[in-house]
């Protein structure tokens, strides 16, 4: 009878897939709470991608596609949009996915105490359950970016039932209807999940388990790859490139991310705005990205992985402004501008955090600056504290990366419009406010883009922030692992991957 | 009167001082010795890195990033073009001034404060005896690293935060010798004889832990020097563009692969001063503790 | 002998009380809000506004101590902002590997620390001497970080012998457990081992040169004998003392090294939170090491005091 089983066993293997395979992914950091309402860091992000299915999700060129909803559809006037779930889709605890859950997920993300999704979704004034599969959320203004918005943590659904059941412990076991379900996790050391069986998907998923694992040293990361210890790295340090790139076990996947890295001045967020050059007067901040080669930049501090740019989205996304090009290092027009505004040598204080991007990035700008007469002193400050001082305005300038979000607003109105939360320049101005605020809610493209166009004149002009460029994500993984996706927001997905 | 010519004085040997013969026992460890040269050499390049330095610490070049030892650049470049010998050169005032500063606050403060403990006994003692051992049972590098972060991170917040963590070990040493001397017949009768306390305590008590003192101050030099290499490895150290042999070996190491020289030098000059520190310390403590000798 | 243990004993709560207070006023003085800094990326008002309710932060300093050390007397020391986990079951979590690597590290310390004391100390002042001092010492002369990285690039990378980071643990697989391990407790034992070194040479020359020695090599004994069982015997008493002592500093985290080999154990827990300002997990974390650390002194202490008076007898 053994024998026979065991022979059973084999005939099967040899029919069906025999999956007994892990995918070890090496992250570069430690994700925070495995809630996707609390949730706060980009790392986190990453590890939901197996974990917790959302409405809908993006696809290379950043449209929006289905995954738990099967289609939506906007009333007339862009203030309700209806959508429709997937049938048959259940939690990993063997609850059903329908309307009710979906209303639930919303309702939570939007009223649960410490939830760091109730920004992202305060233009939704009410969910309503229209039948077990439908669902339709009513807007208090049109509001284009919400389809974006629910491609990311605010559309994902968690288990009704468990997360009542668990009340804020909930994180410590998270329940969702991803392709994986959360096995266990030793903080810093590793996050294990396993295959869920009745995933609606589960035709696409090659793997058995998934295991994450943090390694906060880029080196060791890197190592780690090289030794198979790993079967897929994220962010790899650009410096690091090159190594795998000789190496033909091993292939880099490499795409421009959605967000960016720049120098936010401070222009108005506090009193120190008004005692320093470069906060009183524009000339100065035009001087200042005068004196910048950004290719160099990006050359010099990226190693070359990274994509100049000048605006909140970079120059291959097509909410670009084409009328708003990247101006050229000008040293001569440079000098001659803080000559005009009376300050041949400004100093200003650069703050920047102890990364090693921010750090070469600052020094490789101090130099470049001092060559048009600016005396730029670098302070260093742990990166926590600069989101401190940042908050409260207490800093000149400052070395700021935004991870970035997948519709343009999400990079625009927190920065830029008047006292929202990540406005650390302190830009209050009523024009562009009105700008950004019609952005959000002209849901026609091309109509939006203009408006777009407009904004980045003006910013450009005003120079709250000097966009300098966006960064490449780098994963590095090896030849054997099939079916990668590089999709701009740097999150790998699980689906349709292969080991070869 | 007819000059007196000056007597033949036989040669009688000269009874040496106690320091004296430590110094010879020291000057006999081969050790020491190498370990003392090698000081000495780091101290001098130190000091006179503005005229020995061939290019500015500082002064980038973008057209020449990462480059590999050349007769330009004797060490290479590093990650935005720097010159890598001078920044080693330069990196020198930086970890020495580590070391030093370091131990300097933690004598000033540690020394006087266990003076105090030993000498004024009672509820002095065991207030600053309970605080020092409060002290000592928290990880000195968390310790090191809760300050620094507190004080902000630069070169200068690392030492006073290196030289605070350090400081128990001094407060401890101090007043374990001043207990020992305390009962020596000889202050006892300083006493007696109605010398002050701080008299009895400069003259009579502070000579006699000079010695386990100084021992201690090398080791922990060496250990400063070492410390500050290790914050820079958390971002807390030398702040760029400032070179110092921790944080140059903190960026390095993320471009070991690919170009090695941007680690070589300053790990290597780590290496030889701490190790020098280290042999001296440990001369230093055979030639002055007769046990050894 | 009871004497002294209850004075020992007595003096174990105000320090325990100064750590607290220490660590506790360190972690509050930490400059920036802690709660813009837990709050991430968005910087959402709300949940700034919950988390300085939740933890007390408006209120002054002695009633967030006061708030924070009730719970410690309940056994509650606190949770997790950042994953929203129980500092004890993190601290329970984390136990295991901090002491496995202590012991590991302590071991290869041993070795070598106390064969290189015993040559250095009975082979002085030769060419042995200085060979043995130098070896112990190229471990205390290299910053741990770096030498980490250097063995990695060596043995993982370019001869594949040991994974490059991480930590499996001895349950599942022992093998690999102890191949994770090996590297980053060779990089804290070689630093101990220098200090072990120091000792043992110390300890070996007093007893080499101490009557009951001598008395030793009168009777004709054999001089490795003399050196093996009666000398080092005696010296191994301070130099075992020592390593507890050095054994409880192991507790409080090799900070660096497990930031290199990512190894999930006390220090690095404690470092990204002190960069977190998750303040309920260093306060907690410290306050247990801590008191571990002074325990481990009191036992070496009386170990001691038990042993010394057979052993000068």
């Amino acid at each position: 009878m053994k024998v026979t089983r065991l022979a059973l066993a084999l005939v099967l293997c040899a029919a069906l897939p025999c999956l007994a395979q892990t995918l070890r992914i090496g992250l570069a950091e430690d994700p925070d709470v495995l809630d996707p309402t609390l949730a706060r860091t980009f790392v986190g992000r990453i590890v939901f991608a197996a974990l917790c299915d959302k409405l809908f999700d993006l696809d290379e060129n950043l449209k929006v596609v289905p995954q738990l909803a099967t289609g939506y559809e906007w009333s007339p006037d862009y203030k309700a949009l209806t959508i429709k779930i997937r049938p048959d889709v259940t939690f990993h605890d063997g609850e059903k996915l329908d309307a009710a859950a979906v209303k639930f997920n919303l309702e939570r993300h939007k009223t649960m105490q410490g939830s760091n999704r109730r920004g992202e979704l305060a233009p939704v004034a009410s969910v309503d359950v229209l039948d077990p599969a439908t669902v339709r959320l009513t807007l208090s203004a049109p509001f284009a970016p919400l389809l974006a918005i629910l491609t990311d943590r605010a559309g994902m659904m968690v288990s009704p039932k468990a997360a009542q059941a668990a009340g804020e412990k909930f994180s410590l076991k998270p329940v969702c209807s991803g392709p994986f379900q959360f096995v266990e996790r030793v903080a810093q050391g590793h996050i294990v999940f396993e295959r869920f069986a009745n995933y609606w998907n589960k035709g696409a998923i090659h793997f058995d388990k998934v295991i994450y694992q943090p390694i906060t040293d880029s080196t060791a990361l890197l190592a780690a790859l090289k030794t198979g210890q790993f079967d897929l790295i994220e962010r790899m340090a650009p410096s690091d490139v090159p190594a795998l790139k000789g190496d033909t076990r091993f292939r880099v996947a490499k795409i421009v991310e959605i967000g960016y890295q720049g120098i936010t001045f401070n222009i108005g967020k506090s009193e120190r705005a008004q005692k320093n050059p470069a906060g009183k007067d524009p000339r100065v901040r035009e001087a200042f990205e005068l004196s910048l080669d950004r290719d160099a930049i990006v050359q010099v501090a990226m190693s070359g992985e990274a994509l100049a740019g000048n605006q909140w989205v970079a120059p291959t996304n097509s909410w670009y402004a084409k009328s708003v090009p990247i101006p050229k290092r000008d040293l001569a027009r440079a000098k001659a501008l803080l000559k005009e505004a009376g300050v041949p040598n400004a100093s200003f204080t650069l703050m920047t955090p102890t990364t090693p991007d921010a750090q070469r990035v600052a020094q490789v700008v101090q130099a470049m600056a001092r060559e048009a007469g600016f005396e730029v002193k670098i302070q260093s400050t742990e990166f926590t504290t600069t989101l401190n001082m940042a908050d409260k305005g207490d800093f000149e300038a400052f070395v700021l990366a935004w991870s970035g979000r997948p519709d343009p607003d999400g990079n625009l109105f927190s920065h830029l419009a008047c006292k929202q939360p990540l406005n650390y320049s302190g830009n209050c101005r009523a024009d562009m406010d009105d700008l950004i605020n019609k952005s959000r809610s002209t849901v026609d493209a091309a109509a939006r883009l203009k408006l777009f166009e407009q904004i980045a004149a003006m910013e450009a002009k005003d120079r709250p922030i000097v966009y300098l460029y966006h960064r490449h994500w780098l994963w590095g993984y090896t030849g054997k692992l099939s079916g990668l996706r590089m999709i701009p927001d740097g999150l790998m997905r699980v689906q349709n991957l292969r080991m070869n | 009167m007819a000059a007196i010519a000056s007597p033949v004085m036989a040669t009688v040997p000269r009874e040496l001082t106690p320091w004296q013969r430590a110094l010879r026992r020291l000057v006999r460890r081969r050790g020491a010795m190498v370990g003392l040269a090698l000081v000495i050499f780091f101290v001098a390049i130190a000091l006179l890195a503005p005229w020995i330095a061939p290019h500015d610490p500082l002064g980038t070049s973008w057209s020449a990033v990462r480059k590999p030892p050349s007769a330009q650049y004797w060490f290479g470049t590093d990650e935005i073009g720097r010159d890598v010998l001078s920044r080693v050169i330069w990196g020198a005032r930086a970890s020495l001034l580590a070391g030093l500063v370091s131990v300097a606050i933690s004598l000033s403060v540690g020394v006087p404060i266990g003076l105090a403990a030993g000498y004024l006994g009672r509820w002095a003692d065991m207030l600053i005896s309970r605080i020092t051992d409060a002290m000592l049972a928290c990880p000195f590098l968390i310790l090191a690293i809760a300050l620094a972060a507190f004080l902000g991170p630069s070169l200068t917040n690392a030492m006073i935060a290196i030289g605070i963590a350090a400081t128990p070990v001094f407060i401890r040493l101090t007043r374990g010798q001043v207990l020992a001397v305390k009962v020596e017949d000889y202050v006892e009768a300083a006493r007696a004889v109605g010398n002050s306390h701080l008299r009895i305590a400069l003259r009579h008590v502070m000579p006699n832990i000079v010695a386990p003192l100084i021992v201690q101050a090398t080791l922990a030099i060496a250990a400063a020097v070492i410390a500050e290499a290790s914050l820079s490895f958390l971002g807390l150290g030398q702040q760029p563009p400032a070179p110092s042999w921790g944080s140059m070996l903190n960026t390095a190491k993320n471009y070991v692969d690919n170009a090695p020289w941007m680690a070589v030098w300053p790990g290597l000059s780590i290496f030889l001063l701490v190790l020098s520190f280290n042999l001296l310390g440990d001369g230093l403590r055979d030639a002055l503790d007769p046990r050894h000798g | 002998m009871g004497d002294y243990l209850i004075k020992r004993l007595a003096a174990i709560v105000p320090t325990l009380f100064f750590v607290s207070v220490m660590i506790f006023g360190l972690q509050q003085l930490l400059p920036g809000d802690p709660a813009v800094a837990l709050a991430g990326e968005d910087n959402d008002p709300n949940v700034v506004a919950y988390l300085r309710g939740k933890f007390h932060l408006d209120d002054p300093f002695p009633v967030r101590y006061w708030y924070w050390l009730d719970g410690v007397f309940h056994g509650d020391l606190g949770d997790s902002v950042r994953i929203q986990k129980p500092v004890t079951a993190l601290i329970l979590e984390k136990l295991p590997v901090t002491i496995e690597l202590a012991v590991l590290a302590m071991t290869i310390a041993l070795v070598i620390g106390i064969s290189a004391g015993v040559v250095s100390a009975v082979l002085k002042d030769t060419k042995w001497d200085y060979a043995a001092n130098i070896f112990a010492l190229w471990g205390l002369s290299t910053p741990n970080f770096w030498l980490g990285i250097l063995l990695i690039l060596l043995f993982a990378v370019k001869l594949g012998w040991l994974p490059a980071s991480g930590y499996v643990s001895p349950f599942e697989d022992l093998k690999a457990n102890l191949a994770a391990m090996i590297m980053p407790a060779f990089v804290l034992g070689n630093a101990i081992a220098a200090v072990l070194m120091r000792h043992t040479r110390s300890a070996m020359l007093q007893v080499l040169s101490s009557d009951y020695v001598r008395t030793a090599r009168a009777k004709g004994l054999d001089e490795r004998v003399v050196v093996l069982r009666h000398a080092l015997r005696n010296a191994l008493v301070p130099i075992v003392t020592l390593g507890a002592l050095q054994f409880g500093e192991l507790l409080g985290g090799a900070v660096l090294t497990e930031q290199v080999f990512s190894i999930p154990g006390f220090g690095k827990l404690i470092v990204d939170a002190v960069f977190n300002r998750d303040y309920s997990v260093v306060q907690g974390v410290v306050l247990f090491t801590a008191t571990a650390y002074i325990t481990l002194n009191l036992l070496a202490d009386i170990a001691y005091f038990l042993v010394n008076p057979r052993m000068r007898g």
